[in-house]
């Protein structure tokens, strides 16, 4: 008993101790401790465990193809473990000369190697590196086709665009905000629920297209993880700014603006859906792979005018908000179609991508959450005959109208 | 009529702007051939390091190996040869190294040769780390074939054993070895030229061994990424190979080619007579183009009607632009 009391004791003072040290020191302490470890890990652990058994693992991602005239260039990017040293290129089996920006490229290094090769316009092209090792790593250009060149004429082509695809079909949506004012509170909350089946379908919709982005893409950065990153983040994002408005209104007490705030957060989600959709357009642009034409325009303003009625539909119950504060709402839901026809035609990168159209996603899901106390009826309930049949109804819009564009 | 029209600077002015595909820096490289719309070439005209690799292709093309001979009592000519299986990485590109195996550390091994009714003695010491055997084309009693299981079987490693026949017939073959997976122990490298003389000789010429060859340097068994004759990729693309205009040049030409069923052999603006195995003394053919499947050879003749360089390539021409292609210098 006596030691027992006498051990306790001195456990008290030790911890006393303890705690007359400041708290950044307890918590640089176990930092030191930890970056030690690791330091001792990476220098001398490694060769506890001897040499990796078997040939290096080489391997190389090409994340970027550039195509000139008489000229293929490939950003490749090392996703494996090992350096890769391209020796030699052959494009469809003949060995071609080539410039590369290093001799051999480390793990998540990257480099352009740049292609002396008399392509022709429309054919396939494999392009094979040979290492060091003798190692081959294909890549395969389904048809061959010029990178349009990013100047002012390439720009201005993907701002019209963006334009008719984003900003012109939301703000022909938009125009239904009169309508919506008139009609009676249970049509309201059908419109709502129609809102809500359209935004649920663009979400399911981009979900499925990130995870085929992301497949394709080269994994070294997450690939797929990508999407439910971008997704977390909007989601997040979204929610904490949201919090931060809700704030503010209550202390301005402004009549109407929860409303406003509500057609806010719908604008910033639809905005990030319409980057993905510009992102896919540009890139397939850049690849020769979008047909440009009155259809392609017709398809997108069709689909995306049905988001500029979920715009408006929770101004409908409400005082009518300023013309420049409508203004606002489509560009904030339409403009990103441009920016993202920009990144996709000239930066474009699978796991950019994936990335852009996980935060579309999470905007989306974070608006729709958002939503449903809009469509609960007097007893409360978000499901019934009406809002079922409305949102149906906007998913029925999306599908149908989808069917006429594919990117 | 061209060129009093357009001044011949001008277009080859052209022609060199059209080649580097715009690029300026990285084009044909002075001095080589290749680059864009002018062909094939490896990454800045480079070469592989034929020290290193511990043999020339300009070397093989007329090394020939007449064993050790000596008469026996009757008047028999026995000539001795000694072959050693060996484990080499070999530079088949420049920059690409692949692991070989040879004979005598070299790829394709020695050229031997003997003249019909000559009693072959060829002794096989493996050094390599693998089993291996040497199978001769050629008449041969089957222990002296050099195939698993019957006579000597498969040498193991550190083993020797000694293959005797006599030379015949008379022709063009080869040897290689006969160890499972066949496929891969031949496409390592382990092959040669195994030439018997007629008797009474053929005509006085200048003679080369050309062995038509490939490296899957990927080892996926589907196709190779290197083309050759005798290793080296575009090796007399770099450095042609010297004739005198007007002279009997007789090549041995031999298929070791594996993964792909065929080759071919074309030579641009002259013809050629042909002996497919050269087991007649007749040609079969007057042409400018042969094709060989897996393990089929010919001697071709003939006497260069120009002088300047003239090209030979695999008329198969992805072959060709993987490196199977070369000139000869016509003097």
């Amino acid at each position: 008993m006596e030691a027992e009391s006498v051990s306790r004791r001195q456990s008290a003072s030790g911890s006393g101790a303890l705690a007359r040290l400041p708290v950044w020191a307890l918590g640089l302490v176990p930092l030191v401790l930890i970056a030690a470890a690791l330091i001792a890990l990476l220098t001398v652990g490694g060769d506890t465990l001897g040499e990796r058994v078997g040939p290096p693992v080489e391997e190389l991602a090409v994340e970027q193809t550039v195509l000139r005239p008489g000229e293929i260039e490939l950003t490749v990017r090392n996703v494996g473990p090992d350096p890769v040293d391209v020796e030699q290129v052959f494009v469809n089996d003949t060995y071609v000369e080539f410039s590369e920006g290093t001799e051999e490229v480390g793990r998540l290094g990257d480099q352009a190697l740049t292609l002396d090769y008399p392509w022709q316009e429309g054919s396939p092209l494999l392009v094979t590196m040979l290492t060091a090792t003798g190692a081959t790593i294909e890549h395969e250009i389904d048809v061959a086709v010029a990178t349009p060149e990013a100047d002012g004429g390439f720009y201005g082509l993907m701002a019209l665009l963006g334009t008719y695809v984003g900003v012109i079909p939301v703000a022909l949506g938009m125009l239904f905000l009169p309508f919506l004012g008139r009609v009676r509170e249970q049509w309201v909350r059908v419109f709502m629920a129609a809102t809500i089946g359209l935004l649920g379908f663009l979400a399911v919709d981009a979900y499925l297209e990130g995870t085929e982005i992301g497949t394709e893409s080269t994994g070294a950065f997450g690939g797929v993880a990508l999407l439910f990153i971008g997704a977390a983040l909007a989601y997040l994002g979204l929610v904490a700014l949201d919090r931060y408005l809700r704030a503010r209104r209550e202390r301005a007490e402004t009549a109407g603006a929860g409303a406003f705030q509500l057609s806010l957060l719908v604008a910033i989600g639809i905005g990030l859906h319409n980057l993905g959709e510009g992102l896919a357009i540009g890139s397939a642009y850049a690849i020769g792979e979008l047909a440009l034409g009155a259809f392609l325009v017709f398809g997108f303003a069709l689909h995306n005018t049905t988001e500029g009625l979920a715009i408006v539909a929770p101004l409908a119950a409400h005082r009518r908000p300023s013309l420049l504060r409508l203004a606002a709402l489509g560009l904030i839901a339409g403009a990103p179609a441009i920016l993202g026809a920009f990144i996709g035609a000239s930066v474009y990168n699978p796991e950019i991508a994936t990335f852009l159209i996980g935060l579309g996603i999470g905007a989306i899901v974070q608006v729709i959450v958002q939503l449903v106390p809009a469509i609960r009826d007097r007893a409360g309930r978000a499901l019934y005959p009406a809002s079922v049949g409305g949102i149906i109804a906007g998913v029925a819009i999306l599908y149908v109208t989808g069917l006429l564009i594919s990117v | 009529m061209l060129h009093e029209t357009v001044p011949h600077q001008s277009i080859h002015q052209q022609l060199a702007a059209a080649s580097s595909g715009g690029a300026g820096a990285h084009g044909a490289t002075a001095g080589s051939h290749g680059g864009g719309n002018s062909g094939p070439t490896f990454k800045d005209g480079d070469v592989v390091d034929h020290a290193a690799n511990g043999f020339n292709p300009t070397e093989i093309l007329r090394d020939f190996d007449y064993g050790k001979a000596r008469r026996l009592p009757g008047g028999r000519m026995l000539r001795e040869y000694e072959l050693i299986a060996e484990d080499k990485e070999i530079e088949v590109a420049p920059g690409v190294m692949y692991p070989a195996w040879t004979y005598n550390g070299r790829v394709p091994g020695p050229t031997l040769r003997a003249t019909e009714g000559d009693l072959m003695r060829v002794r096989f010491i493996n050094g390599s780390e693998h089993p291996h055997t040497i199978h001769f084309h050629g008449f041969h009693p089957p222990e002296m074939d050099g195939i698993p299981e019957v006579g000597g079987g498969i040498i193991e490693p550190g083993k020797s054993f000694t293959y005797e026949f006599e030379a015949e017939p008379v022709g063009l073959h080869l040897y290689h070895c006969h160890t499972g997976p066949l496929a891969e122990h031949i496409a390592r490298g382990l092959y040669g030229t195994f030439i018997c003389d007629p008797k009474p000789g053929r005509p006085e010429a200048d003679e080369m061994v050309m062995v038509m060859n490939g490296f899957n340097t990927n080892f996926d068994f589907e196709g190779n990424q290197v083309y050759a004759i005798n290793t080296v990729a575009f090796h007399h693309v770099n450095e042609p190979i010297e004739v005198k205009r007007g002279e009997l040049v007789r090549i041995y030409l031999v298929n070791a080619l594996e993964f792909d069923p065929i080759n071919s052999f074309h030579i641009h603006g002259n013809f050629f007579d042909y002996y497919p195995t050269g087991t007649k003394l007749e040609p079969r053919d007057f042409t400018d183009t042969v094709m060989l499947a897996q393990a089929e050879r010919g001697i071709c003749e003939l006497r260069f009607k120009f002088p300047g360089e003239v090209m030979f390539h695999a008329h198969k021409t992805e072959f060709a632009e993987l490196g199977w292609m070369g000139f000869f210098e016509v003097a």
